[in-house]
């Protein structure tokens, strides 16, 4: 095994035995191998730098290069955004480790060599960001290589295999053309990239935002802090928040627009969906820390007469999403509430019994221009999961959901 | 029951006119409420930059040559602004820390050497730091053997219970606790039209023990670790470049209150001390002490409130913001709102400052003074070093874009540098070669003595330990 500081700053010699220059940069060419090195770039002082491709490499150890032709037989070097620099690119800089779900540093790239008819290929296997890459950094050109691999040998590792590490390139064109996939990305639970996302700069936070859909990007953006999703949204274009806004949920969507600048909160709302965008203005009208601040106005309604088999049917043609049916808000005749019912009464009841018989005692519900604290007072007192938003006439319009609740109590803490 | 309704009436036409009030005053309040929302980085790390140390040299400044060197903090308010506005901008625009940055740009070995001579350096000022908090404490007669101990416990548990936002809400107040300055300055009763002039009319003399406490006064202002824990600060409060405005104005104020907090200082020891004829006051602790006959008991107390403040102020700033530059640079995981067992180097390296720091201050016969003079020959290097990086870094255009310095602000800038660097290597350049121990001319060694901000610390040990 040999990493990259080692081979950075190598002597090469060609296949006459003649001194060439001094390794200066790696080079990995995504089109070609995502993980080989194709290209050492070779620094020779006041003339123009040289390539060596891949099979021009004869043998590789540290500090020292021996390649298989002789140095007329090399490319000058042209620069290639297409290219992945190790020195530039790679060390040094912030990457996201997809498996440990959280933003490192590079130290040194861990290279596998293998020999192949006559050459030797260098390919990345693992990046360090532990003790070991950052002594040898640290020691490298001071202390002879053998020496600083026997120190490093008794320090605890800490590495990230190649297909894990995912690379933050703020620049779109060049994510392209390097072949870089926010697949891994979007496969990360939305809070966990948001996490990330909070690590990293304001650059590089919009190419994440950028790369993902626009449900991941919504769910993502949702669980950033507020100055966050208000600084992200803002720089992205107005269509595209318009799309991403439109996948959060009513209550979310309102709580991020009304932190945005006027200007551009009416931009995004004119890019929305017409019944979207009524629905946020209609809940931008409560105050923030009240009920109707906080409630959702997505939940599902039944009439009480219904059957319980009747209500199952309904959830299923609809698709209705599991994290709308915590309860199940009835009405009668007048369109008022006249109870809820928690799911798990639901899964309990019989396939004729009638939802107004399976309701939850006491009939609870608020109305929106009640304070947050009496709210979470209420959850508390009945150990609620959601609770009803009604207006005047005691019709529901919304429902308060416990995770809403938590996370605005922990806010406040 | 007339007066009844009168009374209940006009309540409701207050309240009424109130509620008028705020309707007219909501934009006002909001716009308030953006800046409030970035206020802080730069009021904070200004004000700390009247620690333990700074205060011992204002003070014997103001005590040996009265008003003559309030001229110099004009100046220096725009170095401070200049310097720190840098960094402010490069938090703002890139959203890195400057270790990151010096990492990213610089690579791992000057990091490496960046962040030793950090801790070193830092270690060396918090030691300062509890020696403030020592002698304070001592015109309030509590024995350091109490004090600093328990300083240091009150410090780490602050940080390590707080979040950010809490832990900065509190600094915000320590900064208030500053104007206990200002209210001894008035108790003073000092000559303020005299003052006035001297503030705005240069007054240089030339010789040498003036020229010594000037640099002095400058080397104690900019301080290096400074410019890592403000642009932290910003990036860390998630400024955007949209509310860059509001930074550069928090650095601003932040320079200006601190440059005041200055004036009042030397204003008040000027007033008293200097026009006393005790001229020979070498630190805070004393000129506090000093005061209560010249000013009065209350002078003297909030004086010593004032250092106290200012010393734990500093003392729990200086170990977090090291700890967190360092790990930033050396990519280990760090800051407040991580838990022990997610960042254990981050909370190691706190612990260590803390409790080294306090336990030197503890140590009957430590080689105090050999500890701070190499300290202070490392901050001087340091100095020049992080003011190049910076300089360096701010006018990169793939990291800065449109932001970086405009070239008469570059000229202002690299003037400034270079004068600092100059003023810095001559006040190591002393330290080195003009130690303090006998044998060397007294007009040279008198002067150091006392306006080393370290050395003159030191004396107070000698102080508290012959009362021990």
């Amino acid at each position: 095994m040999l990493h990259a500081t080692e081979v950075l700053g190598a002597e090469t010699y060609d296949s006459l035995g003649n001194f060439v220059g001094r390794v200066k940069e790696m080079f990995i060419v995504p089109d070609e191998q995502p993980n080989r090195v194709s290209r050492l770039l070779l620094g020779r002082g006041r003339y123009r730098p040289l390539v060596a491709r891949y099979d021009q490499i004869g043998s590789v150890a540290p500090g020292r290069v021996r390649l298989t032709t002789d140095e007329s037989a090399l490319d000058l070097y042209q620069p290639n955004e297409a290219w992945l620099a190790v020195r530039k690119d790679l060390l040094d800089q912030q990457i996201i480790d997809t498996n440990g779900r959280k933003v490192v540093r590079v130290n040194d790239v861990d290279l596998a060599d293998q020999r192949t008819n006559g050459n030797t290929e260098m390919r990345i296997t693992q990046v360090d960001v532990g003790l070991p890459g950052a002594v040898r950094r640290l020691l490298q050109g001071i202390v002879p290589p053998m020496a600083i691999r026997r120190v490093q040998e008794r320090l605890p590792h800490r590495t990230i295999r190649w297909e894990f590490v995912n690379l933050i390139e703020p620049d779109p064109l060049r994510r392209v053309k390097l072949r870089l996939s926010s697949q891994k990305l979007a496969e990360l639970h939305p809070a966990d990239l948001a996490d990330i996302m909070e690590e990293l700069s304001p650059d590089e936070r919009q190419s994440i935002i950028a790369s993902l859909d626009e449900e991941t990007a919504a769910e993502t953006i949702a669980e950033l802090d507020k100055r966050l999703q208000t600084q992200v949204v803002e720089k992205l274009d107005p269509e595209r928040a318009a799309d991403i806004i439109e996948e959060m949920s009513p209550d979310a969507a309102a709580d991020l627009i009304q932190n945005l600048e006027p200007d551009t909160s009416k931009e995004v709302l004119d890019e929305m969906e017409h019944s979207e965008a009524r629905e946020v203005t209609e809940l931008m009208r409560f105050g923030e820390n009240t009920a109707g601040g906080m409630m959702t106005t997505e939940f599902v309604v039944v009439g009480e007469d219904a059957t319980r088999g009747e209500v199952v049917d309904y959830i299923r043609f609809h698709e209705v999403p599991p994290d709308q049916l915590d309860n199940i808000v009835l009405i009668n005749r007048d369109a008022a509430l006249a109870g809820t019912v928690p799911l798990a009464r639901l899964l309990m009841a019989d396939g004729e019994q009638r939802m107004a018989e399976i309701t939850f005692e006491p009939l609870l519900s608020v109305k929106p221009d009640m304070r947050d604290k009496d709210v979470y007072e209420l959850f508390d007192k009945y150990n609620l999961r959601s609770l009803t938003v009604v207006n005047e006439e005691s019709q529901p319009i919304g429902s308060i959901t416990v995770d809403d609740v938590v996370s605005r109590m922990r806010a406040k803490l | 029951m007339n007066t009844w309704v009168t009374l209940v009436d006009r309540f409701s036409r207050v309240a009424a006119r109130g509620k008028e009030f705020g309707r007219r005053t909501r934009s006002v309040r909001r716009r308030l409420a953006v800046f409030m929302a970035v206020v802080g980085p730069g009021l904070i790390t200004s004000n700390v930059d009247n620690d333990a140390g700074g205060i011992a040299v204002y003070t014997t400044s103001g005590a040996q040559f009265g008003y003559a060197m309030l001229w110099s903090l004009i100046p220096m308010t725009i170095a401070l602004y200049v310097s720190e506005e840098m960094c402010a901008r490069m938090g703002v625009v890139t959203g890195k820390g400057l270790s990151d940055l010096i990492r990213e740009e610089f690579g791992f070995r000057s990091t490496f050497f960046v962040m030793i001579a950090a801790f070193l350096v830092d270690l060396s000022n918090t030691v300062a730091e509890f020696a403030g908090v020592a002698a304070s404490m001592q015109i309030f007669g509590i024995s350091k053997y109490v004090a600093v101990p328990l300083a240091a416990i009150a410090v780490w548990i602050l940080v390590i219970r707080g979040s950010y936002r809490q832990v900065e809400k509190i600094f915000l107040v320590a900064c208030g606790f500053y104007l206990s300055y200002a209210v001894s300055a008035f108790l003073a009763k000092p000559d303020w039209l005299f003052a006035a002039k001297q503030t705005v009319i240069p007054n240089v003399q030339m010789n040498a023990p003036y020229l010594l406490m000037l640099i002095g006064l400058v080397g104690t202002t900019i301080a290096p670790w400074q410019f890592f824990y403000l642009q932290a600060g910003f990036v860390e409060k998630r400024v955007g470049a949209r509310q860059y405005k509001h930074a550069r104005m928090d650095v601003l104020v932040g320079s200006i209150s601190c440059m005041v907090i200055v004036f009042f200082i030397i204003v008040c020891c000027a007033a008293t001390l200097h026009a006393h004829g005790m001229t020979n006051i070498t630190d805070a602790g004393q000129a506090a002490g000093a005061l209560i006959p010249l000013a009065g008991k209350w002078a003297g107390m909030l004086f010593a409130f004032g250092l106290l403040n200012a010393s734990l102020f500093a003392a729990s700033i200086l170990p977090l913001s090291t700890a967190h530059v360092i790990c930033e640079g050396l990519g280990f995981e760090a800051g407040l709102d991580r838990k022990l067992k997610e960042a254990p180097t981050f909370y190691l390296l706190y612990t260590l400052l803390i409790v080294v720091g306090a336990g030197i201050i503890l140590i009957p016969k430590a080689p105090l003074l050999k500890i701070l003079v190499l300290s202070q020959v490392a901050n001087g290097i340091w100095l020049p070093v992080v003011l190049i990086f910076i300089l360096l870094l701010i006018n990169r255009r793939d990291l800065m874009g449109e932001h970086t310095n405009s070239w008469s602000f570059n000229i202002v800038a690299w003037a400034m540098s270079i004068i600092m660097i100059i003023l810095t290597l001559v006040l190591v350049y002393v330290a080195i070669f003009e130690p303090s121990a006998a044998g060397l001319s007294g007009a040279l060694v008198h002067p150091f003595h006392r306006l080393h901000p370290l050395v003159a610390i030191r004396q107070d040990f000698h102080h508290v330990f012959s009362i021990i």
